[in-house]
């Protein structure tokens, strides 16, 4: 007769403190989460990236930018996250992360000159070690892993952290990263934003495992999954893996649940794929509310502070169009700048023949 | 921080001089560049403890210690991308691919990142890696181990494509790989590991990328290769000799970016030029050459030029390879029927 045991056995933790109406269902809350001084910076930012992504599809629909692609639904990930992070860690994100990138540094008038066709809208003035967004899905993860390594060999106190979505853990490159990082025990954090369709095909058709947090348990590597739009569990859960990681924990992975509000991009039409019903029907979990009620409820907001942010947050965006808009053009030339360190000679032909092509007589 | 040994701040510059092959020559510069730089970090399949399949990375680890000579997983996409990540980071990644077959899945970061993070951040961001891998036919190697695919990657823009073909081009190109700024996928040409040894000064010295190497001089026809393939042109040369023909020979060294000048100045001055290269003639790097000569140096050609290369077929078994492989014959023949066109 054969002798059966179990071999691993594992499970996945869930986390959530508020319900969609905003209300504490879960308790204790961590200890920041009563604190007006902490949560209304996390609001404005989410507020602050909604207003710039309406304007953004605007622009894009008139022309003024070029393909676009909208977080909306969910923002709550990106500044939860982002916020618990120091300025020295590096983030690596895709490109749906502006809350979080926005909340480290990265302007609205660089996002602009991204999305409107311009390199330097990824040299970030600020987070200057920050990767630029990642358009290949999961080929930023392996960079990931990279930037982690050579902070452990230094041994620095900072940490990568890289987003992904749903789509992204489909893919080779999730894999062997998540493996490496268990292998080294480096200290990253990969946050899978799980929204629930990458373009047209659901969570369900990209994989038969029960959550994507698991596949985390495969790699060696801490993993669990958040209410992704509930902002103080994301930054909750957030801040413990980056604290443990930090302190050399190892690597963590978070699934944070969400969903797709938005089309994939604006050249895409989600209605071609999936029911309007169910939009609508995910609406009642929007991020945003859910923290502007909690607020209300810690009688921490206002009406009057409302309307204010609204005015605020379009203020700020109409100037970040204003400073895209007067944003001087780059002569043809450019595109052989920053090639290599120093162009080759034998490019120098080319390069003139690209000046000359925009007017100028180099 | 102080070096072991004579605590100064400066690496020991004890200068060796010895003969040793192309793998070795290798070796002593990974070695030297550790000593010298912190920053330069050895990754790649069996690179640690085993020293590399070819022992191209032998005593790394033992010297510099794992966290520095790193066995990665088995997973090449995975060594490429965190050699971005490291090299974004200021260390500067030598990663080895194992053979050149198993490459391919390199090429998505080498494409969509490696060679365009620079130009993608404008400057902010740079890439500072070396992808090292042995390439080429001839060694009698199982399948997906012969292959010749330079072209597929001297053809991206942002990326540096060199491949040495002695023991002392191994030795000052692959420190000048390491030192440059950007991304540099260094071939070497495994059927010379081990073939020849030459006398190889350890003495840190670079030699220059993006230049092409005159082996030998000549008046009546221009003979053109990089790796392995140079030491059967350099035959066919002898041989020409012998037969009253004066070919100069030119060692490409780095495909890209091509520096045309040299090879420019030598077939204006032959009138014929004869390409060589192990890899599949149509679209191999050898088009690319013809075309710019075609481009700049019509009028002061006396035959059309040609190519002596591998068929255009998957690279076959071992049993046949010798024949897919341009030979001594064939080089010399094809450079006869340049003399003769005109």
């Amino acid at each position: 007769m054969s002798q059966q045991k179990s071999s691993a056995t594992f499970q996945i933790q869930h986390t959530q403190f508020l319900n969609p109406s905003g209300e504490a269902i879960a308790g204790p809350l961590p200890s920041w989460a009563k604190d007006g001084e902490v949560l209304i910076p996390l609001y404005r930012n989410m507020v602050q990236t909604r207003t710039f992504d309406a304007k953004a599809i605007n622009l894009q629909r008139t022309g003024k930018l070029g393909t676009y692609a909208s977080p909306l639904g969910q923002e709550a990930i990106g500044v939860g996250v982002a916020s618990a992070m120091i300025d020295e860690d590096v983030m690596l994100p895709t490109y749906r992360e502006y809350s979080a990138q926005l909340w480290r540094g990265v302007t609205m008038t660089e996002l602009l000159l991204y999305w409107g066709g311009d390199e330097r809208g990824s040299d970030f003035a600020v987070p200057r070690q920050d990767f630029p967004m990642c358009v290949p899905i999961a080929t930023h993860t392996s960079h990931a892993v990279g930037v982690a390594y050579a902070m452990k060999l230094r041994k620095q106190k900072r940490i990568a952290v890289c987003f992904l979505g749903d789509g992204a853990t489909s893919k080779g490159d999730f894999y062997e990263s998540i493996n490496a990082a268990g292998v080294w025990q480096l200290p990253i954090l990969f946050v899978v934003a799980n929204n629930q369709w990458a373009i047209s095909v659901p969570r369900s058709r990209q994989t038969a495992a029960q959550t994507l947090a698991q596949k985390g348990i495969a790699a060696g590597i801490k993993c669990e999954q958040v209410d992704g739009n509930d902002i103080i569990a994301v930054r909750h859960v957030a801040q413990q893996a980056i604290n443990d990681a930090r302190g050399g924990g190892g690597p963590h992975l978070i699934e944070a649940l969400t969903y797709r509000l938005s089309d994939h991009t604006t050249a895409d039409d989600a209605s071609r794929y999936r029911d309007k019903q169910e939009v609508e029907a995910q609406w009642q979990y929007d991020p945003v509310p859910r923290l502007r009620n909690y607020l209300i409820g810690l009688e921490a907001w206002s009406d009057e502070q409302e309307q204010s942010l609204l005015a605020e947050c379009s203020a700020s965006v109409d100037a970040a169009v204003r400073e895209y808009s007067d944003t001087a053009a780059v002569a043809p030339q450019a595109m052989f700048d920053h090639l290599y360190e120093e162009l080759p000679d034998v490019m120098a032909w080319q390069r003139q023949l690209a000046a000359a092509s925009g007017g100028a007589d180099e | 921080m102080s070096w072991p040994g004579n605590g100064s701040s400066q690496p020991p510059r004890v200068v060796r001089m010895s003969e040793i092959t192309l793998v070795e020559a290798i070796n002593m510069a990974l070695a030297y560049e550790m000593q010298a730089d912190d920053n330069v970090i050895v990754l790649g399949e069996d690179v640690g403890i085993n020293g590399g399949v070819f022992r191209a990375t032998a005593g790394l680890l033992q010297r510099f210690g794992e966290e520095r000579v790193i066995d990665t997983p088995l997973a090449e996409a995975l060594i490429s991308g965190m050699a971005i990540g490291m090299a974004a980071q200021g260390l500067r990644p030598v990663a080895e691919i194992q053979f050149m077959g198993f490459i391919y899945p390199t090429l998505d970061q080498l494409v969509s990142h490696a060679s365009r993070l620079r130009n993608r951040t404008r400057g902010r961001l740079t890439c500072p890696m070396v992808l090292r891998a042995p390439f080429g036919g001839g060694i009698r190697a199982p399948e997906h181990h012969s292959e010749s695919t330079e072209a597929m990657f001297a053809h991206i823009p942002g990326l540096r494509v060199v491949i040495p073909s002695s023991p002392t081009r191994a030795y000052g190109l692959i420190l000048a790989a390491i030192r440059n700024s950007d991304p540099v996928v260094f071939l070497e040409p495994k059927r010379i590991y081990r073939l020849i040894k030459q006398e190889v000064t350890d003495n840190g010295e670079a030699l220059p990328l993006d230049v092409c190497f005159v082996l030998r001089p000549g008046t009546d026809i221009t003979l053109v290769s990089w790796g392995a393939m140079i030491h059967e042109t350099v035959k066919a040369a002898d041989t020409l000799d012998e037969q009253g023909v004066s070919a100069e020979v030119i060692d490409v060294a780095t495909l890209k970016p091509l520096e045309m000048g040299t090879i420019l100045e030598s077939v204006q001055r032959t009138g014929r030029c004869v390409i060589v290269h192990e890899a599949a003639l149509s679209g191999g790097w050898g088009a690319e050459i013809a075309a710019q000569l075609s481009e700049h140096a019509l009028l002061h050609l006396l035959a059309p030029v040609q190519r002596v290369t591998g068929y255009d077929t998957v690279m076959p078994f071992l049993k046949l390879e010798g024949y897919y492989m341009p030979s001594v014959e064939r080089i010399v023949n094809t450079v006869h029927t340049a003399l003769k066109f005109s």
